[in-house]
């Protein structure tokens, strides 16, 4: 127990005297989800609109300004004529132009029909789609507003509502990526590098030629990485609770324990990786190559998995990334308890035993 | 019992061969040196007798226990120095010894009194990181960190080298006092200045033996005459002596060429002959050293 502990300590010692391992391990994580949370986005806000209004009477100008008070749109150009439109767009400025044709109320009181344009630069179809349904849902708005209590005799009466994500939050989907994204990198990558640096340095040798056994220089070396792996889980839990508002509806106990089991699994991966490497570069290539691209791409994080197709969606399901993200969702914005996620978590469990058992096979008591 | 013993080992990296045929054995309290130029097998026979490579054929025991089978308990009693400085450079002097202590079940100031005479030399700097330590400390510091738990037996792979003169000659000092205290010990190094100082010497080459003798007696058994040959013009000398028929070898020595001729003692006055255009020409007999054995077996095993 005493060795134990003196390679635990020693350990330590390595992590806190190398300032890059540090920077890694605490400051990436905050980082990152700082960085997702805020910049990569989907969400569309002060998009910058321009506003030809012929018409300039008071019904116009309300439109107008609905739109502008609206978050989403940040009125920057007041054009003069038609002409200015393509000039505008071509500036690149502009997202969004918006043309009110004479008579606005005029025509929409009396003729009961009031024609406006909505131009949008459609390079990017993805945020034209979305700022045309912005604009169209504000000038609906407004029409109902204007017609007051005008009734028509039939109707479907739509009651949208956005369960588990009610304001549309970019940020709850991005938040348990992010998590798993960072916790996958540190304890796969952090582990893999720290044993292969052993290797490297001649140490191991020494370590082998002593009385500790395999797994305990496996285990010494890992139970600090787990501690501080899952100090890391709860400072980006923390991060995605008060800073970006996720909420935690199902049991924290729960969420914590699903936290852990993750750490295992991705630790549990860095030891394989460390098994079968023998330089640090080696080991972070493939925990960089092999562990962060499928990660951002194949487990739901970015792209949804359902529009890939099938041979991607089947791969997707050996990323311990993709089981965890559907863990998160559901404890964090559905509130289920463990009956609910039993599946996910049995399937991370039976990796975590897997490549635990593989590690150990394929782990050198000697040095060839 | 014999702490080490060594029968037929062969062991081959691809189609390298590291080690062939290699058979010696290490009295108890004995200093074996294991002598050879870069890449002749010593490592690879230090790896094999600390188990940490299989040797493709023969076998080997370390105090008794075999290499391949019990090697669990071959770790837990032997002190081993690799090659290459390994001990962690961030940690300081004292906390590589206390860590190396601990994972050997046992405590600095248990076995203070074999490690007291080299570590009163490092101590000083104890808090020093050990990448920050001269080549002649980091190689005190690895021997105290091998010496902790008290081993009955000490691997010492090329300790010296990369050690400056002054540090050498203490580090063997303090070999010399380990034996005293009855450790047996093997030792490899390039420098066969330090041959003389062992018991026993094993001269190794391309992963063949030569001899195993004391130092006197590989000495001893090289019994050419040999001359000491210098002169002004050191590299002409050099062409001439090799051109020279009778010449059967002829090696830079410090400021003299050692010469050895094919006609033994009845050649000298020839050569006094042929080597007078010298200008500064000094000549006299000297007696062979280690170096003198080892060029001179192994020009014998080139041939």
């Amino acid at each position: 127990m005493l060795q134990f502990l003196a390679f635990i300590k020693k350990e330590f010692y390595h992590i806190f005297r190398d300032r890059r391992t540090l920077l890694i391990l605490f400051g990436m994580p905050v980082i990152q989800i700082i960085l997702f949370g805020y910049a990569i986005t989907n969400e569309i806000r002060n998009a910058e609109i321009a506003v030809l209004d012929q018409s300039n009477d008071y019904y116009s100008s309300r439109l107008v300004q609905k739109i502008g008070a609206s978050g989403y749109f940040k009125i920057t150009t007041a054009l003069q004529s038609e002409k200015e439109i393509t000039e505008a767009f071509r500036a690149g400025h502009i997202k969004v132009a918006l043309v009110i044709p004479k008579n606005f109320g005029y025509n929409f009181y009396h003729n009961h029909k009031a024609p406006v344009q909505l131009i949008t630069d459609a390079s990017d179809p993805n945020s034209a789609t979305t700022l045309l349904n912005y604009a169209t849902a504000i000038v609906g708005n407004y029409q109902q507003e204007m017609s007051g209590q005008l009734k028509l005799p039939l109707t479907i009466d739509v009651h949208p509502r956005m369960q588990y994500n009610p304001a549309l939050k970019g940020v709850f989907m991005f938040v348990p990526g992010v998590m798993t994204l960072i916790l996958m990198l540190v304890s796969a990558m952090m582990t893999s590098i720290t044993i292969t640096r052993e290797k490297e340095t001649g140490t191991m040798e020494i370590l082998l030629v002593s009385p500790l056994s395999p797994g305990m220089i496996i285990v010494g070396k890992v139970v600090p990485y787990i501690i501080l792996s899952f100090i890391n889980a709860l400072v980006i839990l923390s991060l995605g609770v008060f800073l970006f508002g996720m909420p935690v509806k199902g049991s924290l106990l729960l969420l914590l324990m699903e936290c852990g089991l993750f750490v295992l699994t991705a630790l549990s991966l860095g030891i394989l990786i460390s098994t079968i490497t023998a330089s640090q570069q080696a080991a972070m290539m493939i925990s960089m190559v092999g562990l962060l691209m499928p990660t951002v791409l194949l487990s739901g994080f970015v792209f949804p998995l359902e529009s890939m197709p099938l041979p991607l969606q089947m791969f997707a399901n050996i990323l311990p990334a993709k089981w965890f993200i559907i863990i998160l969702k559901d404890v964090m914005l559905k509130g289920s308890g463990l009956l609910a996620v039993w599946k996910p978590t049995a399937v991370l469990l039976g990796m975590t035993v897997f490549f635990i058992a593989l590690s150990v096979r394929n782990f050198k008591t000697r040095l060839s | 019992m014999q702490p080490i013993i060594i029968n037929n080992i062969d062991k081959k990296f691809g189609d390298v061969k590291a080690l062939n045929n290699v058979s010696f054995s290490v009295e108890e309290g004995e200093l074996f040196g294991l002598i050879g130029p870069d890449g002749a097998g010593k490592s690879t026979l230090f790896r094999i007798l600390t188990t940490l490579l299989l040797a493709d054929k023969g076998s080997a025991s370390v105090m008794g226990m075999d290499v391949v089978k019990d090697y669990k308990k071959i770790r837990r009693s032997v002190g081993y120095m690799p090659g290459r400085f390994s001990l962690y450079q961030d940690l300081s002097i004292e906390e590589n010894l206390r860590f190396f202590a601990t994972i050997f079940n046992t405590t600095v100031e248990q076995n203070y009194d074999l490690i007291k005479d080299i570590y009163v030399q490092i101590e000083p700097f104890k808090k020093r990181p050990a990448g920050k330590l001269s080549g002649g400390m980091k190689q005190k510091l690895a021997l105290c960190c091998a010496l902790v738990h008290k081993p009955s037996v000490l691997f010492l792979d090329e300790p010296t080298t990369g050690v400056d003169p002054v540090s050498r000659k203490e580090f063997w000092e303090m070999l010399q006092r380990l034996r005293e205290k009855g450790i047996a010990i093997l030792v490899s190094t390039p420098y066969m200045d330090e041959a003389v100082l062992c018991d026993r010497v094993a001269l190794i080459q391309k992963g063949e033996l030569m001899d195993i003798n004391t130092p006197e007696g590989i000495v001893r058994r090289f019994a050419q005459p040999m001359w000491a040959v210098g002169a002004g013009d050191r590299y002409r000398l050099m062409q001439d002596l090799r051109s020279y028929e009778d010449t059967a070898s002829c090696y830079a020595f410090g400021e003299y060429l050692h010469v050895t001729l094919k006609s033994g003692g009845a050649g000298e006055d020839a050569l006094c002959q042929y080597l007078s255009p010298h200008q500064d020409l000094t000549m006299f007999r000297t007696s062979a050293g280690i170096e003198d054995c080892f060029m001179y077996l192994m020009q014998e095993q080139n041939q």
